[in-house]
């Protein structure tokens, strides 16, 4: 079991409000990703729940018990830390087994779930070495045994694959979505990565400046963002936001269509611009292209249409997936 | 570093210091052993004879050698002890957020500041003085009879004395070295249910291992020759019982007048630093490799 609930968690340094009070509702089981520029309040939320900070007001509970008052180790929750915080001077068993052993556990069952999570890692042939001895995905594993190895309610994720490079990020991301699927346990992870946040979460939270701008599942939120916040955070590229005259022609103070959702064509009717920029990538190609009166569009194309920087263009918006924003970004349904 | 060239260059740049250096350690080390070699009383100067390994011999069998010999392994192992023990305590006191911070540091590395004749002058005077010290006053406002600190127990003494001067050393490296404890990693311990005498036990103390190891070599080095608190307050008595191989020598140069025989004396206390650096490489050197 391990559903989390908060309620109006409310979290000060001083006199700055990080989190003015937040709500939210974690089913057990659920993959919740935590996504936010930096300094949105992710990291701190996550402190929170897991008792590494304590909570300025706010209830937060743990299948249903109040634990606010709880110390860290008593939550039955285990973190995966962005540099991993591994002990440097004991070895891969040690580290794993470590909070087993400030548990009490006798040392033949300590022996046998360390062995048990080391295989499920690939770990077993690394047992004895030391921190150092290991690469970053290795250490990133060892991590992760440390907080499997506890069968805890939950795991907390901050950040985990920030030091890994870019294509065993790809791995570690796959590698800890299906984990987390085989054990069913409750996961929170937080990431600014949205490409990560998209791929891993069953329910993604969009949080800025501490507040919940949207809470939905990936599809829900690239497909209905709630507001220009996160209209503008998920998806790569960017969605274009256009205001003016194309806008206020739809009753919306701004409208977004993603580049996806923007085709180019030789000639039609549409913006007409001027191609700035062409990134191609293979599969996809990136133009960017100037329109006069309304800014610089992004419009993504699929494979090679052998478009150049220079070359004039139009852009045909797809009307059906037009996002429309009132005056204080909230999207017109 | 990579190439010859570049490792030759290298070696012909230090070359001046090294030189340099060898030439400081060799000379006074050669005129040493040539003295040690000599029948040289300062009475009588000009009169030196050869001596072959005389001064060795009565040095070696002088009773005092072995009574000093045990007064330094005792003097350099209690300053050791205390001070690792008392640095690594008041190291985490000080790691703690506490009011007036700033001025509880200064205040703690201060006595490393005072020089050694000085607060050895002001222990002797000041606290330890079994008339009008300190320690005198407070034992007889608490009604019980003062201690004479360097007649009853003068080794003590001493070694409270150099621990004293000795603790902030080992303060301030330990604290540093509590500092540069990873945050995450205390954090993680957190949520390993590590409480606060399990957390010292397997995160801080293995943390301040080599710390702890530099300490221990780099104040063997000086406790081994500790002169002037020894000079100041008891001069090596009473008897022999404050007297270590440093103030032997001392005390055979200049209150003996017999410069083979202290030369002797030194070139043993050599020998002997080196089989100490020796045994302390061997049992904690490791705690040094990365």
């Amino acid at each position: 079991m391990g559903n989390i609930r908060l309620e109006a968690v409310h979290k000060a340094f001083g006199g700055v409000n990080v989190i003015p009070g937040i709500d939210l509702d974690i089913e057990d089981g659920s993959f919740v990703v935590f996504v936010g520029p930096s300094g949105c309040g992710k990291s701190t939320l996550l402190r929170l729940i897991a008792g590494l900070e304590d909570v300025t007001s706010g209830r937060i509970f743990i299948d249903g018990a109040n634990v606010v008052d709880l110390p860290a180790a008593r939550r039955g929750l285990s973190m995966v830390f962005q540099s991993y915080a591994l002990y440097p001077h004991m070895s891969v068993r040690n580290n794993i087994g470590f909070g087993l052993k400030m548990a009490g556990q006798p040392k033949d069952e300590i022996k046998r779930k360390v062995e048990a999570a080391a295989a499920s890692l690939n770990l077993t042939q690394y047992l004895d070495r030391k921190p150092g001895q290991l690469s970053g995905g290795q250490r990133q594993r060892v991590a992760i045994g440390r907080a499997i190895v506890r069968e805890p309610k939950a795991f907390l994720f901050d950040e985990p694959l920030s030091n890994l490079d870019a294509a065993l990020r790809v791995n570690m991301r796959l590698e800890i979505a299906s984990l987390q699927k085989k054990l069913g346990t409750t996961a929170i992870y937080v990431t600014h990565d949205q490409v990560e946040a998209m791929t891993m979460a069953d329910k993604i939270v969009v949080l800025n400046a501490g507040n919940v701008e949207q809470v939905g599942s990936p599809i829900e939120l690239y497909e209905r963002p709630a507001n220009l916040f996160v209209a503008g955070f998920i998806g790569s590229p960017k969605m274009n936001l256009i205001t003016g005259a194309p806008a206020s022609s739809l009753g919306a103070e701004t409208i977004g269509v993603r580049p996806e959702h923007l085709v180019a064509a030789r000639d039609g009717e549409g913006w007409k611009g001027r191609i700035a920029v062409a990134e191609h990538l293979g599969s996809d190609t990136f133009l960017y292209v100037e329109v006069p009166g309304v800014g610089t569009l992004t419009s993504r194309t699929v494979g090679e249409l052998g478009f150049k920087a220079g070359e004039s263009v139009v852009l045909i918006p797809d009307a059906k997936r037009i996002h429309r924003f009132d005056k204080t970004g909230k999207a017109i349904r | 570093m990579s190439t010859r060239e570049t490792r030759a260059v290298g070696r012909l740049l230090v070359a001046p210091s090294v030189i340099l250096l060898f030439l400081w350690m060799i000379v006074p080390l050669a005129l040493t052993i040539y003295f040690s070699l000599l029948r040289y009383d300062l009475l009588n100067p000009g009169m030196e004879t050869f001596a072959g390994l005389d001064n060795y011999y009565w040095f070696l069998t002088d009773p005092a050698f072995s009574t000093a010999l045990a007064n330094t392994l005792m003097l350099v192992g209690a300053v050791l002890v205390i001070t690792v023990v008392g640095g690594t305590l008041f190291a985490l006191l000080l790691d703690q957020p506490v009011f007036g911070q700033k001025v509880l540091r200064l205040m703690v590395i201060a006595p490393f500041f005072v020089m050694p004749t000085v607060s050895a002058l002001v222990w002797k005077n000041l606290l330890m003085h079994p008339v009008s010290g300190l320690f005198a006053w407070i034992a007889n406002s608490l009604g019980l009879t003062p201690v004479d600190w360097f007649a009853e127990v003068p080794l003590l003494s001493v070694i409270l004395i150099v621990a004293w001067q000795w603790l902030p050393f080992a303060t301030l490296i330990l604290l540093t070295a509590l500092q540069s404890l990873d945050e995450e990693q205390k954090e993680a311990a957190e949520m390993d249910g590590a409480g606060a005498i399990p957390f010292f036990f397997y995160i801080v103390l293995p943390h301040l291992a080599r710390p702890i190891t530099v300490v221990i070599l780099i104040e063997t080095i000086f406790l081994l020759t500790v002169f002037a608190e020894i000079f100041v307050t008891t001069g090596g008595g009473p008897g022999l019982q404050t007297t270590n191989i440093a103030f032997l020598v001392y005390a055979q140069a200049l209150l003996q007048y017999d410069v083979g025989g202290a030369s002797a004396g030194g070139i043993v206390a050599v020998v002997l630093a080196n089989i100490v650096a020796f045994f302390l490489v061997r049992i904690i050197g490791k705690n040094l490799e990365a």
